[in-house]
């Protein structure tokens, strides 16, 4: 018997699960050698043929879309028959264009617009472009882009998806994702994460696997095997079940067995994020990434815009916590509005809290809005800063926080100076949130855009342990609570590391939330403590993990 | 012609949804309906590019004009259609 072929990438969001493949197709560009049209009016025939035929298809998906997809689908079809768009590509079709330009210059033309509109304008510019991108692979009676429409549940494979393509992703149909390329912090782990589809990342040559190929994928161990057979399922299955039980026997706020609590806290990035959070058994958020409200706009977004979307996002968790991160930016995600120039190396320039001191007004505006959201609402509203490296830079930031009514501020330790005096730096604070992906980028001197890099960005390496560690024992010394919001509080044995390492609160993508809860409920804090001094004693990241796997509770460890 | 100013009452101005159904509405008139600020060109309102490209914030102030027959009463549902809160419902 041949055992089923195994491809390994990384898994980003948890669970396990199999089905038919369905290809993404990639999006088609217009030939660079499209002739001018012999005859401009059957030009224009084939862009109005094309461009109907998309509306057409997407009001299909809409009628059998549930509500919010349905809305997204048919505003997108309103886009495909609009009259404007159809009268600028005919005027460029007059200029000598071929159709799949034609398009392609009319929608760029509206999408400019809506780029220097900003804001929920700009969003829209993603609803535009597929449009866009559709009608063209119909002129040139190629296969549509993005996500074909499928009925039963299927493994959805593409090369990434874009947020346009995950937008109407029904959760009862897509079982599991698997993409080529993304990494642990692209958009389709992240949403994955969130919609709870196990979704495995970095799959080598994923994009060849044919439509219909029967797969399975571990969004664990990010294993994904080709055409497996009954017995490989059906392990499966019995795995899923057990954990299925396990998860349904814990709930509430998270501890550990002895009673030792650790807040379980999830991480957002929007207001739809806010709603879908809000509605599950957490007990807050531990990491709102305000990004969002300012990359996409040509102009700073006024106090006003800015606090009625704090408001719908502080709405959902009333009487809960919420930790607001303010902006992040810098020379790799630039603002229009605020552009300090190029950088040599914007992971180490001016961004985060750096940029902030050279434009406080844009930082001080946000706090305003924070702070009257804050007054409306009975959510325990926590505000911190990114990119801190020094006791200067708190005090400087805790300041204006107060100085705004607003009782709580933090900062981020993910800078290794933060981290080494945290004693210090959080003394000028209330509290502090352990950034781990920045802090492995920091600790190991490596590109977290570098893909080849990831074996030295792993969240097990035992010099990003020690480094926690010491922040650790800063926090104890001032007083103060250190919790954790990258990726490593998701891993449920590495959460019992980072507990052991005097973490008292863990934030994550909510869907992986039941994990570390049933984790922590089957070990006690000095277990926790001793998991921790092992991993910290172990030689290399490979190490570290299996040593942890092997003295945790087997009876935890047999569900993951 | 008819001619009707009003403010725009959706909390996140005339983006997507609210401008979907401003749209679907002006269009079920049967008119020539065009929308624009005071002063300045205005657009089709049966356009949802044109509208959207508009770019009209929660608080600013329209200008809808239509011609035909009705087209006091078109506005009027317009009128009252633009000072909703369409994305709070």
């Amino acid at each position: 018997m041949v055992s089923p072929e195994s491809r390994h990438g990384i898994g980003v969001s948890p669970g396990t699960a199999s089905g038919p493949v369905v290809q993404v197709a990639p999006p088609v560009r217009p030939p660079a050698d499209e002739p001018a049209p012999a005859d401009a009016e059957a030009a224009v025939a084939e862009i109005r043929a094309a461009l109907e035929s998309v509306a057409v298809s997407l009001e299909e998906r809409a009628a059998s879309a549930d509500a919010h997809a349905q809305q997204i689908l048919k505003a997108t079809a309103l886009i495909a028959r609009d009259k404007g768009l159809m009268k600028i590509a005919t005027k460029q079709v007059g200029e000598g264009l071929g159709p799949a330009h034609a398009i392609s210059a009319a929608v760029e033309s509206y999408a400019a617009q809506f780029e220097q509109l900003g804001g929920y304008f700009a969003e829209r510019v993603t609803d535009l472009r597929d449009v866009g991108a559709r009608a063209i692979a119909a002129v040139l009676g190629m296969p549509a882009p993005g996500v074909p429409s499928f009925t039963t549940p299927s493994v959805i494979v593409a090369h990434d998806l874009a947020p346009a393509d995950t937008a109407v992703l029904d959760p009862a149909l897509v079982v599991g994702i698997v993409t080529e390329g993304g990494g642990r912090t692209s958009h389709t782990a992240i949403l994955a994460a969130q919609m709870g589809i196990p979704a495995v990342v970095q799959v080598p040559r994923a994009s060849d696997i044919a439509t219909g190929t029967l797969v399975a994928l571990d969004g664990d161990s990010g294993a994904v095997t080709l055409d497996p057979d009954d017995d490989f399922l059906a392990a499966q299955a019995q795995k899923r079940e057990r954990r299925a039980k396990a998860f349904s026997h814990a709930t509430g706020p998270g501890e550990t067995r002895d009673g030792h609590p650790v807040a379980l806290l999830a991480n957002i990035g929007g207001v739809d994020d806010a709603e879908r959070a809000g509605e599950l058994d957490l007990e807050g958020v531990g990491l709102f990434r305000t990004e969002f409200v300012f990359l996409s706009a040509s102009t700073a977004p006024t106090v006003e815009e800015q606090t009625e979307i704090y408001r719908r996002v502080f709405a959902p968790f009333e009487g809960r916590r919420v930790v607001v991160r303010t902006l992040d930016a810098g020379a790799d995600k630039p603002l229009a509005f605020a552009d300090l120039g190029e950088e040599e190396n914007p992971a180490l320039g001016r961004r985060g809290l750096r940029m902030s001191a050279e434009r406080p007004d844009l930082l001080d505006a946000q706090i305003e809005a924070l702070a009257i959201a804050a007054r409306e609402t009975t959510a325990d509203v926590r505000v911190m800063a990114p990119m801190v490296a020094t006791a200067e830079e708190a005090a400087w930031f805790a300041r204006r926080v107060h100085e705004n009514g607003l009782p709580k501020a933090g900062v981020m330790i993910e800078v290794p100076a933060a981290a080494l005096r945290a004693e210090h730096v959080l003394g000028e604070v209330e509290f502090g949130s352990l950034g781990t992906n920045d802090l492995a980028q920091y600790t190991m001197a490596a590109d977290r855009m570098q893909g080849e890099l990831a074996d030295l960005l792993d969240p097990w390496q035992p010099a990003v342990l020690d480094m926690i560690a010491v922040a650790g024992d800063g926090a104890q010394r001032s007083g103060r609570p250190l919790g954790v919001c990258g990726e490593s509080a998701g891993d449920p044995l590495l959460a019992l590391v980072l507990v052991g390492l005097g973490i008292s609160s863990l934030s994550m993508a909510p869907s992986k939330v039941p994990a570390v809860r049933v984790a922590l409920s089957m070990h006690d804090l000095t277990d926790c403590q001793r998991l921790a001094h092992i991993a910290r004693s172990a030689r290399e990241a490979g190490e570290a993990l299996e040593a942890v796997r092997e003295a945790a509770n087997a009876e935890f460890t047999q569900i993951l | 012609m008819s001619q009707k100013t009003v403010t725009i009452a959706s909390s996140v101005g005339l983006h997507a949804r609210p401008a979907s159904l401003f749209v679907e509405a002006a269009s079920a008139t049967g008119l020539d309906v065009e929308i624009g600020r005071p002063g300045e060109d205005p657009v089709d309102a049966t356009s949802i590019l044109g509208v959207m490209a508009l770019g009209a914030k929660h608080g600013e102030e329209v200008v809808l004009t239509a011609e035909g027959d009705g087209a006091d009463e078109a506005l009027d549902s317009l009128v009252a259609l633009l000072s909703r809160d369409l994305d709070a419902e």
